[in-house]
């Protein structure tokens, strides 16, 4: 609970201005806290007279300091009969090997999967000291309860600092599993981290549709747990020279353990890449007006050598699939170009898309927020525009 | 059968500014309303009762005492009835902390219950974490980003169809299971009056810690492992440019410009 030290408060009020939810308010005799206060520390922070203070729980250094290294969920995807490590990886293996150089603890990815598992050597020329493999045929697939069984024997055994994953949908699915299993912290969906100066791992992640940044530390569990959003690092080029480790971890499971099963797939044909890895994308929002009018969207997408893609808007409206959406209830992209046509920017929107390099907005409205961020904003019909840009790039 | 629907209340967040000079939000003004994707697995659960008469679709939240109006707006959409977990203890809970109250609150009220429902995740936390671990707690199996469900015919299984990055997989849990709704097909329905009349009848029941077994220790801040350390504006956005007022012709000019010197043709 919030505690006031009433004697020494000078009722400046700036407690007041600091809440971020509203819960406290300054009378004339003394400062009051409503229940809608979540602890969250930010009046804390800002009361010069330190009268303010949240009791928090303490664990020895000595106990936290037992568990050691950077460990990476490799999370796997299906390619030509092969399961081989997807992009997001590459990205938290780049990072993870800058937290692990400041700890001075090793980088350690963790693959789970069936025989089908290959080019796990690119693990450790992405940055990893070495790879732990976990083989089973059960693991062939993704199922919750598998890979939450085997993550978590790996992670109990080995006692690492700090654990990632990349906040797809599986990791999304699998993190929570894995982190309530071993009484974990977990933050999700975080766009930086980095170490403290107490060697903690400070988790940065946007709140409130991106409204608000907050950071996290995780103070008496380890490992310190994170899903990162894909596409906010960026992969280092691999070295070939580095070193591959790979160990073996055997794991025992069962089929009576797994309790989902896959009564049907139903794959939505593909528009091209997948969004998430495009190096172009060209995305339609609802200024579109009808999905016929796509056809010129997806032309331009195809002219730039890019992908189709769309907001909420557009998919709830049945235009395009929900493969193709980009943002908080969708996929987060980081193309080097995002084109947003007829897309008004809604902040649910803007977090998908907001860390490409460069983005294009072209939008009938001059307010909409989408232009707050576009590096070129183009204020006008796109289905005026589309047809004359599409001339213009033809003649090239 | 039993069926739970773990309900969020959440500010509508689209409405939801940052005083740029003390960078935290304003939230005068800003409504207060059941977050959608929790209204989404609300949907589903009366289209199962719909299909299964004999459901008892009870709805669960926590928070502040004014989370009331949200679990209202559950018992008008068609729930049986509805807890409130409410107390000054359990504030500050991150999702570890939420979910095993959430967790407790069931065990205790709801033990023999069949499904659990959940929305994907609260728009304005947006963690998507606290749905599976109450179900690694409770040791249930777990389905998550559903569009349609149904039980199947030996009413022992449900059966999910779900949103995967590739398309859309089928899946079935033994129950008792815990599904989290990523869309429903019913979008943000209105209540009738009917509706309304006889939400009013229904029981609406306040649990606190003292009526869980839940050692104070584990509950709110004291109980989370996680904790927020600093709350801040996002970086200020870079200053683009912005071309207004141009033909057709002559904007696409511009775009074709940036694109050629930006190296992208």
């Amino acid at each position: 609970m919030l505690k006031i030290d009433h004697p020494i408060c000078n009722l400046c009020g700036l407690c007041q201005k600091s809440c971020p939810f509203g819960a406290i308010s300054t009378g004339e005799e003394k400062v009051t806290v409503d229940e809608r206060c979540t602890l969250c520390g930010a009046c804390v922070n800002v009361c010069p007279q330190s009268a303010l203070s949240i009791e928090r729980r303490q664990a020895s250094p000595e106990e936290l300091a037992r568990y050691e290294g950077v460990f990476v969920w490799t999370e796997c995807e299906d390619r030509e009969k092969k399961i081989v490590p997807r992009k997001v990886v590459y990205e938290l293996l780049t990072h993870g090997r800058r937290l692990a150089d400041r700890l001075e603890q090793p980088l350690v990815a963790v693959a789970l999967g069936d025989d089908r598992m290959a080019g796990l050597e690119r693990l450790c020329h992405q940055g990893a000291d070495r790879v732990i493999r976990c083989r089973h045929d059960l693991l062939g697939g993704y199922s919750t309860d598998g890979f939450t069984t085997a993550l978590a024997a790996v992670v109990a055994k080995e006692k690492p600092s700090v654990l990632l994953f990349g906040a797809t949908p599986s990791g999304r699915d699998l993190a929570p599993r894995v982190a309530a299993r071993l009484r974990l912290g977990l933050t999700a969906d975080c766009t930086g981290l980095a170490i403290d100066d107490q060697g903690q791992l400070v988790q940065t992640r946007p709140a409130f549709g991106g409204n608000i940044m907050a950071s996290i530390v995780t103070p008496y569990t380890r490992p310190q747990c994170a899903t990162v959003r894909p596409n906010v690092f960026t992969a280092a080029e691999p070295d070939t020279q580095r070193s591959v480790v790979i160990e073996e971890f055997p794991v025992k499971l069962n089929k009576a353990s797994i309790r989902t099963k896959v009564v049907e797939q139903i794959p939505t044909p593909a528009e091209g890449e997948k969004i998430e890895e495009a190096r172009i994308l060209v995305s339609a929002g609802r200024g579109c007006g009808e999905a016929s009018n796509l056809d010129l969207v997806r032309s331009l997408a195809h002219r730039l050598g890019g992908t189709l893609a769309g907001s909420r808007a557009i998919v709830e409206l049945g235009w395009i699939p929900h493969t193709l959406q980009v943002g908080q209830s969708g996929t987060t992209v980081g193309p080097d170009l995002y084109i947003a046509v007829g897309i008004s920017g809604a902040v649910q929107h803007v977090v998908g898309m907001s860390s490409s390099k460069k983005i294009i907005a072209i939008n009938k409205d001059p307010d909409a927020p989408i232009f707050k961020i576009a590096d070129l904003g183009v204020v006008g019909d796109a289905l005026h525009i589309l047809p004359k840009l599409l001339d213009a790039l033809k003649s090239d | 059968m039993k069926l739970v629907v773990c309900v969020k209340q959440v500010p509508e967040i689209t409405n939801v500014r940052v005083n740029p000079e003390t960078g935290t939000l304003i939230r005068e003004g800003v409504a207060s309303i059941l977050n959608p994707f929790c209204e989404y697995a609300l949907d589903h659960a009366v289209r199962l009762k719909a299909a299964n008469p004999d459901i008892e679709i009870i709805a669960v939240s926590m928070g502040p005492p004014q989370a009331q109006s949200a679990l209202m707006r559950c018992l008008e959409l068609g729930a049986d009835r509805a807890i409130l977990v409410s107390d000054r203890k359990f504030a500050g809970a991150d999702t570890w902390a939420t979910a095993l109250t959430l967790a407790a609150v069931i065990r205790k009220a709801v033990p023999d219950v069949d499904l659990i429902l959940v929305g994907k995740q609260a728009i304005d936390g947006d963690t998507a974490q606290v749905g599976p671990e109450i179900a690694e707690i409770l040791g249930m199996p777990q389905i998550m980003y559903g569009v349609e469900m149904s039980l199947t015919p030996n009413r022992k299984r449900i059966r999910v169809k779900r949103e995967i990055e590739s398309g859309y997989e089928v899946l079935e849990a033994r129950m008792p299971a815990l599904v989290s709704a990523s869309k429903g097909e019913i979008m943000r329905r209105m209540p009738s009056l009917a509706d309304v009349l006889s939400a009013r009848h229904r029981e609406l029941r306040a649990v606190t810690a003292a009526d869980l077994d839940l050692s104070e220790n584990e509950l709110g801040l004291t109980g989370s492992f996680t904790q927020v350390v600093k709350v801040f504006p996002p970086a200020p956005k870079k200053d683009g440019l912005k071309l207004e007022g141009l033909e057709p012709a002559a904007a696409a000019k511009e775009i074709a410009v940036f694109l050629r010197s930006a190296g992208y043709i």
